[in-house]
């Protein structure tokens, strides 16, 4: 059978056979959790409690008035302790800080949801909005906003995104054989609430378990297929997940919609489907916490609030001499400078480098080899891109699409002069949009 | 944490591939046809070899030292310009021919324009460009293979009509396998064409450039010869069209990026090789069309742009 795929792309060594044997284990419970206000693309929360009140699992202690944000759940019972600015995986936020009295008392307002069938559509988005539900890929998008499209697009298809085609990742491969069951029934959700008869599954092929494990689960769904996909990366990237499951390209600049496609990491879907079953809001996730600098490399639940020096403690501690710690895989992911961080609804994964691997390649002259051009998946020219940057040339960047540019870091990864591709690519769409924002005030 | 962790933008991983991994895959792309050519033309050959070798890296250690750059010559990229350099070298030439030419590939054509990547020309051969204008006597110094290397012409020259009347165009197979006149590397069609499949089996280079240049130029002698098959498998197999279409036109530095600016790279490097061979006053078009279209690279480059995703049109 012919696998479907999309035009460039990469083969990075997998790395997953450090976790994806491991089943799912349940963390530590955390003794302190430090919930950030902000997990999410859009408007920070603020906090609904304060210091010295007494808090249950799943009671929501962060909101906000604005559209485009998500509510925060306490994921212990305890006692507030302190709330105050931190670090936090992707910078700094208010965070609430809950010392837990080892109870875990559920809090009343977590009830089973109605059967989806009796659910408007309109109650649907408002639950998924009140459950704190947010992608889980790695971008923390608001999930309902995804859902709420305008009145004048219409969507005929959703997606599940199975690929994991990030390296070291195994967090939804493990979730696809564990609970393929709760991965449908929330894609079900998320189906009725965008009124669509026609769903797919996304998995990268390399994962043959998974493919038979989600099509046993949706064998008596209609509409509902998995598609194996080729092993390729970025074959996750939302556009180029599109293009490889129904053809569509959605236009430069555009958002799924466009093409009439709704997309949703599979994580993101098992949140729903739990938050609907049992009425238990986002407050927990699965992460891989991998790589050649941890001990013993686990797939892990766990309560979104933990620091990840808990977490590596549990998993055997560091390996070696710590070069570089990332949340994410190690295309996308950020490094991080402290383990004294939590753990948020984004953190797919905890990966840990040594000092070999992790030192840095010292960068050559451009041979013009043009590999970078043949593995875009956007068919940029990211030499190109790149040279204007540091050039200061914004113009001529924004000239060839620079801010076409999603981020993959497949140029950078392939360059053989190892140059920073990717990183001044980053520095030119920050520049030409910060110009555009400063063009518009005006 | 006791030490202190490395903070940088993503990708955290790279590949495997480097400058010099890239640059020792052409060295090892070129031995087979290097062999062949001491096989042919003995001491000839090596003389030219040593000294084009020698003069690339000694200029490019003297040259970045000048300049306060750091020394690159573990790159292999000056060895690849060394050899190609003397490739495009008759095995009479004088020891200084190679020497002064490879100086200027490296030195003029290289360094000054940036160095490795930056030069907006395949350095050896604009450095055989220059040698040929300026000891065009020494830079066509013929010679028969093996042992006694007695003056000879090219089999181009004889097809031309350019040489003497008297002389024999060599067999099909001496052309081949490169057992006839001409410089030291351009012969062996053969051991080029091995060099060639390894280099596209590593993935240094696609096969694009070179089969569409070497295509181009099939087709266009077959039409402008009158159908001749014999006269078309000798314009593609002597001189220096292989040298030329898998070593030299698929320099990364002065070809387009772009798959199809590749393409149309290739074709106008086919076309002004046929056309300087067939019209021109050189039987041999090779080197001439490849830096022509080498100047084009840019230009080609800016209007090839590949299609962006989603793009609308």
């Amino acid at each position: 059978m012919e696998l479907r795929t999309f035009k460039g792309g990469i083969h990075p060594p997998h790395g997953k056979s450090f976790t994806e044997k491991k089943p799912i284990e349940k963390a530590n419970e955390p003794k302190i959790v430090t919930i950030p206000l902000q997990q999410h693309i859009g408007a920070p929360c603020q906090p609904l409690v304060e210091v010295g009140d007494k808090v249950k699992v799943g009671q929501k202690i962060g909101d906000a008035e604005a559209f485009v944000s998500a509510p925060i759940h306490s994921s212990v019972s305890g006692e507030v302790k302190e709330i105050a600015q931190k670090h936090t995986p992707t910078g700094q936020a208010t965070c609430i800080v809950i010392e837990s009295d080892g109870k875990d008392d559920v809090d009343e307002s977590v009830q089973p949801k109605a059967d989806i069938q009796e659910l408007s559509k309109e109650e649907i988005l408002k639950a998924i909005r009140e459950a704190g539900i947010t992608g889980m890929g790695g971008a923390a998008f608001p999930t309902h906003v995804k859902l709420s499209p305008p009145p004048d697009k219409e969507i005929d298809t959703v997606i599940l995104n199975g690929a994991e085609c990030e390296p070291y990742l195994t967090a939804d491969h493990r979730l696809m054989l564990e609970d393929s069951d709760m991965i449908v029934y929330g894609m079900k959700v998320i189906m009725k609430a965008v009124n669509v008869k026609t769903g797919y599954i996304g998995i990268e092929s390399n994962k043959p378990d998974a493919i038979k494990a989600m099509e046993e689960a949706v064998k008596d769904e209609a509409g509902i297929e998995v598609v194996p996909l080729r092993v390729k990366y970025p074959q996750g990237a939302e556009k180029q997940l599109i293009y490889a499951c129904t053809k569509r390209e959605v236009p430069s600049g555009k958002l799924p919609m466009e093409v009439k496609v709704v997309v949703n990491n599979l994580g993101t879907a098992a949140a729903i489907g739990n938050a609907f079953k049992t009425g238990m809001p986002l407050i927990e996730r699965i992460t891989s916490v991998t790589g050649s600098g941890i001990k013993e490399p686990k797939n892990l639940r766990i309560k979104v609030g933990t620091s990840f020096k808990d977490i590596i403690d549990q998993c055997g501690g560091y390996e070696g001499k710590t070069g570089k710690l990332i949340m994410g895989g190690p295309m996308m992911g950020l490094a991080q400078f402290t383990d004294e961080i939590p753990c948020i609804k984004g953190t797919s994964g905890i990966l840990v480098f040594t000092e070999e691997e992790a030192r840095l390649p010292e960068p050559q002259n451009c041979i013009r080899c043009g590999k970078c051009v043949e593995v875009c998946p956007i068919g940029l020219m990211p030499l190109y891109i790149s040279a204007y940057s540091l050039n200061n040339m914004l113009d001529k960047a924004e000239e060839i699409n620079a801010l076409d540019c999603i981020e993959c870091g497949s140029c950078s990864f392939t360059c053989p002069s190892k140059r920073p591709l990717l990183e001044t690519i980053r520095v030119a769409k920050s520049e030409i949009n910060a110009r555009k924002r400063k063009q518009q005030q005006k | 944490m006791e030490n202190k962790l490395i903070i940088s933008s993503s990708p955290h991983i790279r590949s495997y591939e480097s400058i010099d991994k890239i640059m020792r895959d052409v060295v090892i792309a070129l031995v087979p046809a290097l062999i062949a050519s001491i096989y042919y033309f003995r001491f000839g050959a090596i003389k030219v070899l040593v000294f084009s070798i020698l003069g690339a890296v000694l200029t490019e250690a003297v040259i970045q030292k000048m300049m306060k750059r750091p020394v690159t010559i573990k790159d292999w990229s000056a060895v690849v310009t060394g050899i190609l350099l003397a490739f495009n070298i008759p095995a009479s030439a004088p020891w200084w021919i190679p020497l002064i030419g490879s100086a200027f590939a490296i030195a003029i054509v290289k360094q000054i324009f940036g160095g490795l990547g930056h030069n907006f020309m395949n350095p050896a051969l604009a450095a055989r460009a220059m040698l040929l204008a300026s000891w065009p006597v020494q830079m066509t110094g013929w010679v028969t293979t093996g042992p006694d290397a007695v003056s000879t012409a090219t089999p181009l020259a004889i097809l031309g009509g350019e040489a003497d009347p008297s002389a024999v165009l060599p067999s099909l197979t001496d052309v081949l396998i490169g057992n006839t006149g001409g410089c030291i590397g351009e012969t062996s069609a053969l051991f080029l064409i091995i060099g060639g499949i390894y280099l596209v089996y590593k993935k240094v280079i696609t096969p694009r450039i070179p089969l569409v240049y070497i295509g181009t130029v099939a087709v266009l002698t077959l039409i402008l010869g009158s159908f001749d098959f014999t006269y078309m498998v000798y314009q593609v197999f002597s001189g220096g069209l292989i040298l030329g279409a898998v070593y030299m036109a698929t320099d990364y530095a002065s070809s387009p990026v772009t798959p199809k600016g590749q393409i149309i790279f290739a074709l106008g490097c086919g076309i002004i090789t046929t056309v300087i061979r067939i019209y021109g006053g050189y039987p041999e078009g090779v080197s001439y069309s490849i830096l022509f279209m080498n100047v084009a690279a840019p230009v080609i480059d800016k209007y090839t742009s590949p299609r962006v995703f989603g793009e609308v049109k």
